[in-house]
Formats: structure tokens, C-alpha cells, sequence
């Protein structure tokens, strides 16, 4: 039986998400400019506000996501391979980080909501500018960056079901590629925020 | 025009990298501490462009890409470094 395949452009499927790479490099970038402006303008502010942020989640973080852009990276290797078990587990080991990454975000979040500091509070609006500056874009800037880390994870789920029933193998890759590539630039995002964020001096 | 060759990465290769991120994050964090005010901010954002460099080349696979792609990432870096430079241009002077 003549197998009819579906006309595929692996090329122009990477390069469309590069070009939505690009976009968000701008979006986040614009993001990351008024924190600039407002840092400058507000700078001794700035520094007594991060200090509330807690550096050591940051650092866990930061390191959790460079792991899980190591494992997604070799998942992709892997299914060159043909080896399916060692990409089932690079995979689930990236998506456990991902986890780990929003447990501790809950833990940041959750003490700062339980302690009133978060935008639109009467504790919050009672701060001087600088200080509600600062909280505001870090819950924007944290808060856009976690909808799409959660974003890129249930990617990479699709992908691994996808693994798992064959339907990416080392022929047909490229929706596995494509998600990393997503996942990668949620890691670039946080390799910025949390310098700027977390360790202001 | 662009030729698909298979070009599997190392495993190791992965790892070295990661362990050079992770140098890197550390001396991040720890640079604060030599209290050098004015050029700390700057020294991280050096450091976390290097550590972008590195995601980009290596684990976004771009060293391995061809070279329309590299250009465009280029292109793009550079058009949101004019518009960093024409916003600061403009509020310095304010």
C-alpha cells in the first residue's frame, strides 16, 4: 500500500519559532527596559525593595532551569539515537524541574501574599514610589515569565506522548526541537530576571 | 539552498556546558560581594549576556544552524540594543 505523506518543512517549522523567539526577545526586553529606566530613576529604593526577595530561591532556580535546558537539549540527541528510553527520561527529568521551579515560585509568592505585599494592597500603596515600582514589575515580570515556563512544560508533555507512542522518532523531530528551543528561551528570560531582580546592590 | 544533515551533539557536551552556566551563575552571585557599587550592575549584565551567548550557541543549537539564522538572531539582538540605546539617549537627557 503507497504510503501518501504529508507535505512537512521541518526548515521553515524551526524558523517560524525563531521568529516567535525574536518576538518575545522584544516583549521581555521591553519589559526588562522600563525596569532599567525605573531602576535608574529609583535606584536606592530598588535596592532596599529586593532585598525582601529571597536570593536563595533565586540561585535554586536559576540553577533548576539551566539543568532543564541541559536535559532537554540531550532529550533531543537522544531521539537522534533512536534511543527512546534515554529521551523518556531526559524529559521527564526537565519537566521535574519545571515542577520545582513552581513549587518554589509558590513558596516566594505565597509569603509575600500572606504578608500584604503584592500590588494593589493598603500596605503596598502605602510604600514609597520606588518600592511599589519595584513590586509591581517584579510580580509582572516573575508572573509573565511562570505563564510561560507553564506554557513551554505542557509543550514538552505533548512531546513526550508523543515520544511515547512513536510519533516523534529520529525521522520526525521537530515539534521536540521546536519545544526546546521555547524552553531555552524561558531559561534566557529567568538568566536575566534574576540578577536584575534578586541581586541589586 | 540549506542542506539537513544530521549532526547528533554528545551527550558531554551538554554536561561541559552546563558546568560552565553554572560557573558562571556562581561568580553572579558571588561578584555583589566584592562591593564594587557602580560596576556590579554592569558585570552582571555581562555575565548574564555570556551565559545567553552560551544557551543560544549550544543548547538552541545555533553554532550547528546555518547561517541565515545566526544572522537573524543577530539582527534582532541588535535592533533591541538601538532601542536600549535610544531610550537611555533620551532620558539621560531629561
Amino acid at each position: 500500500m503507497d504510503h501518501l505523506e504529508l507535505q512537512r518543512d521541518d526548515i521553515g517549522a524551526k524558523l517560524g519559532m525563531w521568529i516567535f523567539i525574536f518576538t518575545e526577545i522584544l516583549l521581555f526586553g521591553g519589559l526588562f527596559l522600563v525596569y532599567a529606566v525605573m531602576r535608574h530613576r529609583y535606584m536606592a529604593d530598588f535596592h532596599l525593595a529586593s532585598l525582601q526577595l529571597n536570593t536563595f530561591i533565586g540561585a535554586l532556580n536559576t540553577i533548576v532551569l539551566l539543568i532543564s535546558s541541559m536535559t532537554v537539549a540531550m532529550s533531543i540527541s537522544a531521539v537522534q539515537k533512536k534511543d527512546k528510553r534515554m529521551a523518556t527520561i531526559l524529559l521527564s527529568i526537565t519537566l521535574l524541574c519545571a515542577v520545582i521551579f513552581l513549587v518554589d515560585k509558590y513558596f516566594e509568592w505565597g509569603h509575600k501574599i500572606s504578608i500584604s505585599l503584592y500590588p494593589g494592597t493598603d500596605l503596598m500603596q502605602s510604600l514609597k514610589h520606588g518600592y511599589i515600582l519595584f513590586f509591581s514589575l517584579y510580580f509582572f515580570m516573575t508572573g509573565l515569565h511562570m505563564l510561560h515556563l507553564i506554557i513551554g512544560a505542557v509543550i514538552l508533555i505533548v512531546a513526550l506522548v508523543k515520544i511515547r507512542m512513536g510519533l516523534i522518532n529520529d525521522e520526525h523531530y521537530v515539534l521536540l526541537e521546536n519545544g526546546g528551543l521555547y524552553w531555552h528561551l524561558v531559561d534566557l528570560i529567568w538568566i536575566f530576571l534574576f540578577p536584575l531582580l534578586y541581586l541589586v546592590t | 539552498m540549506i542542506s539537513e544533515e544530521k549532526h547528533i551533539t554528545e551527550y558531554s557536551l551538554y554536561g561541559k556546558v552546563l558546568i560552565g552556566l553554572l560557573v558562571l551563575t556562581a561568580l553572579t552571585i558571588l561578584f555583589p560581594w566584592l562591593n564594587l557599587t557602580g560596576f556590579t550592575a554592569l558585570i552582571a549584565l555581562i555575565l548574564a549576556s555570556t551565559k545567553a551567548g552560551i544557551v543560544m550557541t549550544y543548547f538552541m543549537h545555533l553554532k550547528m544552524e546555518y547561517i541565515l539564522l545566526k544572522i537573524l538572531v543577530i539582527m534582532v539582538l541588535l535592533i533591541y540594543i538601538s532601542v536600549i540605546l535610544l531610550t537611555f539617549s533620551d532620558y539621560i537627557f531629561r
